[in-house]
């Protein structure tokens, strides 16, 4: 039903595995929103969640879809702990794998490495984020958030906005929504483009208003601070002025577009803040819920593929 | 042993390949006979010009678990390699005549083939102030480089390839424009923003050719590049060698046999320096090898433990074995077509002879008798862990490969037979 060990990146996923996880998301999200919440699904299950980059929202949106199933969840802040005192990813792993987790949730500052890591356990592992690479459950997250406000997941149109070059969510994005037959465009400044990222299927454009023309969707990245400054982009004031979401250069999108942001927002750089609170456009709230439900339905069906399980 | 016959002789000199045998005497080639002569019969296999491999890094001093000495002669020879000319990048660097020393003795020891060492050119390969030259010279450099550090600082480059033209010394350099490449482990391009890794444009290496041509160009310094990787960087060094600067490039067998797209997910035995580059890129080099625009072809030869290669891309070492497994890389480019044994003789022997003023590289009456046999046909599976160097990593690992050296000998000596 879902042929995968792991979720390591959108561009493994075929588009039934997309929709079977967006279905099953949806259904959690349903539960979600109910007061008693708790399913044994993951039950005996043991989850660790292994940030090697601090996030605390993609960390405690994973620990609750593991206890809202049942599993029982560590988090291991491993800034702090081993690898500081020399010991390899693999050996970390290896550590790790012995103590006979089922899921290993792994966030990690370089793309790939995750997918190194996979190779030597045992156990499922979820990708969370690896360098500029991929992000599959924030793909997925806002592919249930489209679909469950557009009604659809296929003939939209996407402009993706900001910071491409650096960002693992547009990364798993374009390939997630080029695989269910959207148009995306990516829009910002050629300095925050990726080389030859307009070979890989989507339209590329630095103008805003060319870029929001028509668009169903609009998704914002969020710009670094340190790219801020003079390196990558003359200023933040600049910034706003040109790629800045704001009212005037939404109003070149369709009228019922939604603006999407992964969060944390900088507001006032990438988006006006008005407009991120705006409940008639702007959906960012509901994918931080439907984070949750999409990263239920993956641990479940990641959990049923488990050794011994009913696969 | 007396006379090698019926064999194909190897010329890059002439550029012939020849029914014949060798008669050797005292280490040198002594007459050239018919191939029906008496003698070791070589099977009517290739025998050629042993290579000379520029560009060989071995773990000693410093980094012996990687590389010795022992080890790198044993796959030098079971290579065809007679002459390893060694990298200065060690712990601590070649930059005294002390280590340079200690170097040559160690290697005179225990190597059973040439080695021909280059000494750093700047003190601790700092790029800032330069090395001992003239004392280098004298102990027994070959030529000078910082390996993969270029000096960054152009005034600073330009007194040493003035001082260096003075004392007669070659001046090897590594065209990556340093800020260009800084942190970046592929080339930019659809697969490196796919991948999601660091890159940097095959642009950084035709910026500093260029910087380094105009210096030359000032100077008249003896100059190689030591690896020309890309299809934007040959017309700089076209227009060099027209303009009649003392010139010439390298490129290694990797960048002549593998692109981009071999990284796959995410191999790290495919980290080399420059980064692996597009198809297209890798054709023209070929190309220019072929034409003789692109001088000498080396190994790279850069041992690597397990360990420095079993982490994340970005953070793992770069570099790949690649004195035993040269000679089969490249009959994939003369099974291919692309050029003739002569004229891949002329990159992997002659021209790095000539450019070290060598008698090796021919088969003259009178020229040393390096010599490699092989068989250019025989059809293999790569194993890595079968290789001889300490080190086993090589990006060939697992591939179907042609090409076996049966003997190698130095100075007449037989050094290898299979």
């Amino acid at each position: 039903m879902f042929p995968h060990r792991h979720l390591l990146g959108i561009e493994q996923l075929s588009q039934t595995d997309i929709v079977t996880i967006l279905d099953l998301a949806e259904k959690y999200a349903s539960l979600n929103r109910q007061q008693h919440k708790h399913l044994d699904v993951l039950s005996g299950l043991t989850q660790i969640n292994m940030f090697f980059e601090n996030s605390t929202r993609t960390q405690t949106s994973f620990e609750i879809a593991g206890k809202r199933l049942g599993a029982d969840v560590m988090n291991m802040a491993m800034q702090a702990s081993s690898i500081k005192k020399g010991e390899t990813l693999i050996d970390t792993a290896l550590t790790l794998n012995a103590m006979h987790p089922d899921l290993l949730v792994v966030r990690h500052p370089h793309s790939g490495a995750v997918q190194l890591l996979a190779e030597k356990v045992n156990c499922a592992v979820l990708n969370a984020g690896d360098g500029r690479h991929e992000h599959p459950t924030q793909a997925l997250l806002d592919a249930l958030t489209i679909r469950r406000s557009k009604g659809r997941l296929h003939r939209l149109t996407i402009a993706i906005c900001g910071d491409i070059a650096h960002s693992r969510v547009a990364r798993s994005n374009m390939f997630l929504l080029g695989k269910m037959e959207n148009r995306v465009r990516l829009v910002g400044p050629k300095t925050l483009m990726p080389s030859g990222v307009d070979k890989l299927g989507v339209e590329v454009t630095d103008n805003m208003t060319e870029g929001l023309e028509g668009a169903d969707v609009v998704m914002m990245l969020r710009l670094q601070k340190e790219r801020m400054d003079g390196g990558f982009i003359p200023s933040e004031r600049e910034y706003y002025h040109r790629w800045g979401l704001d009212a005037a250069k939404l109003s070149k999108a369709k009228p019922d577009a939604i603006v999407m942001h992964p969060g944390p927002m900088n507001r006032g750089v990438e988006i006006d803040g008005t407009l991120a609170d705006d409940i008639n456009r702007s959906v960012i709230q509901e994918q931080v819920e439907m984070g949750v439900a999409v990263r239920m339905a993956v641990m479940d069906l990641l959990a049923r593929n488990l050794q011994g399980g009913a696969a | 042993m007396s006379v090698l016959s019926n064999a194909l002789l190897i010329d890059p000199e002439t550029g012939t390949e020849t029914r014949g045998s060798l008669r050797i005497e005292d280490g040198r080639i002594a007459e050239i006979l018919p191939a029906d002569a008496d003698g070791i019969d070589c099977g009517g296999k290739c025998l050629a010009p042993g290579i000379i491999d520029i560009g060989v890094k071995i773990g000693e001093p410093g980094e012996r678990h990687k590389e010795s000495f022992r080890t790198a002669g044993l796959a030098a020879a079971a290579g065809g390699v007679t002459t390893m000319v060694t990298r200065p990048d060690t712990t601590p660097a070649i930059d005294t005549p002390e280590i340079l020393d200690f170097f040559i003795r160690r290697a005179r020891e225990i190597s059973p083939v040439n080695v021909l060492p280059m000494a750093a050119l700047t003190k601790c390969r700092n790029g800032v102030e330069m090395a001992e030259i003239g004392f280098l010279q004298d102990t027994g450099a070959v030529a000078f480089t910082d390996a993969d550090r270029p000096v960054a600082n152009p005034k600073i480059l330009q007194r040493i390839l003035t001082y260096a033209n003075a004392s007669g010394a070659l001046v090897m350099a590594h065209v990556q424009q340093p800020d260009m490449s800084k942190d970046a482990v592929i080339t930019s391009g659809p697969f490196a923003t796919k991948l999601g890794l660091p890159a940097v444009s095959p642009m950084a290496e035709r910026m500093q050719l260029e910087r380094d041509m105009a210096l030359v160009e000032m100077t008249g310094a003896k100059y190689h590049a030591d690896q020309i990787t890309c299809r934007a960087a040959l017309p700089v060094l076209e227009q060099a060698k027209a303009k009649g600067l003392n010139v010439t490039a390298g490129v290694s067998i990797h960048h002549l046999t593998l692109n981009e797209f071999d990284i796959e997910d995410y191999r790290t035995f495919f980290k080399v320096k420059p980064p692996l580059r597009a198809e297209n890129d890798r054709i023209a080099v070929v190309e220019a090898v072929a034409s003789g625009l692109i001088d000498i072809v080396s190994s790279m030869h850069t041992p690597q433990d397990e360990e420095s290669k079993r982490l994340p891309f970005e953070e793992a070492a770069s570099g790949a074995v690649g004195l035993q497994t040269m000679l089969p890389a490249l009959m994939q480019l003369v099974h291919g077509g692309y050029m003739s044994l002569p004229t891949l003789w002329r990159a992997i022997s002659l021209n790095p002879a000539k450019l070290l003023g060598l008698e090796a590289g021919r088969l003259v009456v009178g020229a040393p008798a390096d010599l490699v046999l092989f068989d250019m046909d025989a059809p293999f599976i790569m194993d890595r862990f079968k290789l001889l160097s300490k080190s086993k990593n090589t990006p060939f690992d697992g591939r179907r490969m042609q090409g076996r050296v049966l003997r190698t000998f130095v100075a007449g000596e037989q050094v290898y037979e299979r």
